[in-house]
């Protein structure tokens, strides 16, 4: 069911752990769904010099989390965020249908840690969430868990 | 390649090399259809007939009581099915449990949709139902109560004898899948007042594909696949000789040696779960020990998921299954789970392990090892555990 790429970022997941002087952190997801992302992004002069992530979740959502920070990494925001989970899942040779959501946690993540970065700048949160595309909760596996 | 260390028998288990030796004629020079009247027709005859005199003993029925299927699913579908048709005239209430395998669940809300009425029994944290609640659902219209003899996920025992003389009492029938009771615990059908039953070979290191069903005599059941004259006209469809001589073989060895290995096994569990206890913090125990098989344990470990698990395990040539919502291919994790009353969250880092006969302390000692170290890295790139950690998430 999964890809060798998926396996090998599931075995030996990329940039994992807390990244402790990073300037942006977003985390999507909860505990009830299955899965939570967090990220952590480092941004010098509007480019993200480092990424890092923390995942609690399956094994697609592991290497989502591993491959998205490796894609970030380099590039500019507003190239982050014209990132989309399409890519991440590409990146990995494809996912079971079942499994895209954990690509879109994954770009969502990365958006709301960007938009941190604005909100810890100055920006007003409202603003910065619309600036960076940041939803409620567009996981549409949790508004299936409401009813 | 790992070697394979299985933990998975209530998924499955491998057939055993005498069962296998018992099927190979039946494969290659006995090939004959059990239905011809010439000599190799008339052999593999005998050879379901003695079969199903295993199965008939292993279980305290009549041999005329015993009917080969193609496994437990249809078993359950044969029987819950064709009582409600055959039943239809005089009621269209059934009885069943919340934690019924799906082979059950899916039977009943297929019924539903023909204008059934199904009561779901709840059950209690131990994964029991109520026979308080049982008598208090009983209606004049109920016409079946079926409620597993054991439980896949955790391993419960009903307390089927009770649940039996109730029905019978109410002169309703009273089916039960043992698919996972039959080779590992004691069945007896007449002590018991089961009326009817299914099983399923390779629960018990016979063949996949092959299961029997016990219809207590006068009980009238529609059929479901209707064709041929075979067993009966009660299930058309040539006879799988072979799978079914396996299955008689496999019953009689699991019955010989029961009170051995269920010992044996039980002692395992035992010290897997201590094991566990002692050498993994922040544990659930979601199965119990008395009134529950032998071999299955099911345990939760927080801030961690599931299949996550599994896989690191697997990369360790471990097998063992999970009750998270990315292994039951659902948005949900394990219904039977929530239903004892675990927690969505922790549910969804469930692992059952199910040992048999051929597991050592060893193997167990080798997955404990391995545990502690997998628990360990996936709880090491959990935000969940972080917040755990730092007062922020409490479960
Ligand atoms: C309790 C229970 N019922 C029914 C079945 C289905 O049996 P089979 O796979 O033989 O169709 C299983 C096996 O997974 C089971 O554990």
């Amino acid at each position: 069911m999964y890809t060798e790429k998926v396996i090998d970022h599931f075995t030996n997941p990329r940039n994992v752990g807390e990244l402790e002087d990073a300037n942006a952190v977003g985390q999507v997801g909860n505990p009830v769904c299955g899965d939570i992302m967090k990220m952590y992004l480092k941004i010098e002069n509007d480019v993200i010099v480092d990424a890092k992530f923390k995942t609690f979740g399956c094994c697609a959502a592991i290497a989502t989390s591993s491959v998205a920070t490796i894609l970030v990494k380099g590039m500019t925001i507003e190239q982050a965020l014209q990132l989309k989970n399409k890519q991440v899942v590409d990146e990995l040779g494809g996912l079971p249908p079942q499994k895209l959501h954990c690509s879109v946690l994954a770009e969502e993540a990365i958006r709301k840690a960007l938009a941190d970065y604005y909100i810890r700048g100055g920006m007003d949160e409202e603003e910065a969430n619309k600036l960076c595309g940041v939803e409620e909760s567009a996981c549409d596996h949790c508004e299936a868990h409401e009813h | 390649m790992n070697e394979i260390k299985y933990f998975d028998h209530a998924a499955t288990t491998p057939l055993s090399r005498e069962v296998l030796d018992a099927m190979m004629p039946w494969l290659t020079d006995n090939f004959g259809n059990a239905s011809s009247v010439y000599s190799i027709g008339r052999t593999a005859r005998a050879a379901v007939d003695e079969a199903r005199a295993q199965v008939a003993k292993a279980i305290n029925a009549k041999e005329k009581e015993i009917y080969f299927t193609a496994g437990g699913s249809e078993g359950d579908n044969t029987l819950i099915k064709g009582v409600a048709m055959a039943k239809r005239a005089k009621g269209n209430h059934i009885i069943t449990s919340k934690i019924e395998h799906p082979a059950v669940l899916e039977t009943c809300k297929q019924l539903e949709k023909e204008g059934f009425e199904v009561t779901y029994l709840e059950v209690n944290g131990e994964g029991k139902i109520s026979i308080d609640d049982l008598k208090a659902a009983i209606k004049p219209e109920t016409v079946l109560i079926t409620i597993m003899f054991a439980n896949n996920e955790i391993g419960s025992i009903q307390p089927i004898a009770e649940i039996g003389a109730i029905a019978r009492e109410h002169k309703i029938l009273f089916h039960t899948d043992a698919v996972q009771a039959v080779g590992n615990v004691p069945v007896d059908v007449k002590a018991m007042n089961i009326d009817l039953l299914s099983m399923s070979a390779h629960k018990f290191y016979g063949p996949k594909g092959v299961g029997a069903m016990y219809i207590r005599t006068g009980v009238v059941v529609d059929k479901l696949i209707a064709g041929g004259h075979q067993e009966k006209g009660k299930r058309a469809g040539t006879e799988n000789v072979a799978g079914i001589v396996g299955m008689g073989k496999a019953i009689e060895l699991a019955c010989e040696n029961m009170a051995e290995n269920s010992a044996r096994i039980t002692e395992l569990r035992d010290y897997y779960l201590a094991q566990v206890e002692e050498k993994v913090p922040y544990i659930r125990i979601n199965s119990g020990k008395e009134g529950f098989l032998p071999g299955t344990a099911n345990v939760s470990f927080k801030y961690i998921e599931g299949e996550s698990l599994l896989f690191m395990l697997d990369m360790k040539g471990i097998c063992a299954s999970s009750g998270s919502a990315c292994t039951s291919g659902s948005l949900d994790p394990s219904h039977v789970l929530l239903a004892i009353g675990v927690p969505v969250e922790v549910a969804h880092g469930s692992l059952r392990i199910s040992i048999g006969k051929s597991n050592t302390k060893e193997d167990i000692d080798f997955l404990v090892d391995t545990l502690v170290n997998v628990v360990e890295k996936l709880r090491a790139m959990s935000p969940l555990y972080e917040d755990f950690l730092n007062g922020k998430y409490i479960i």
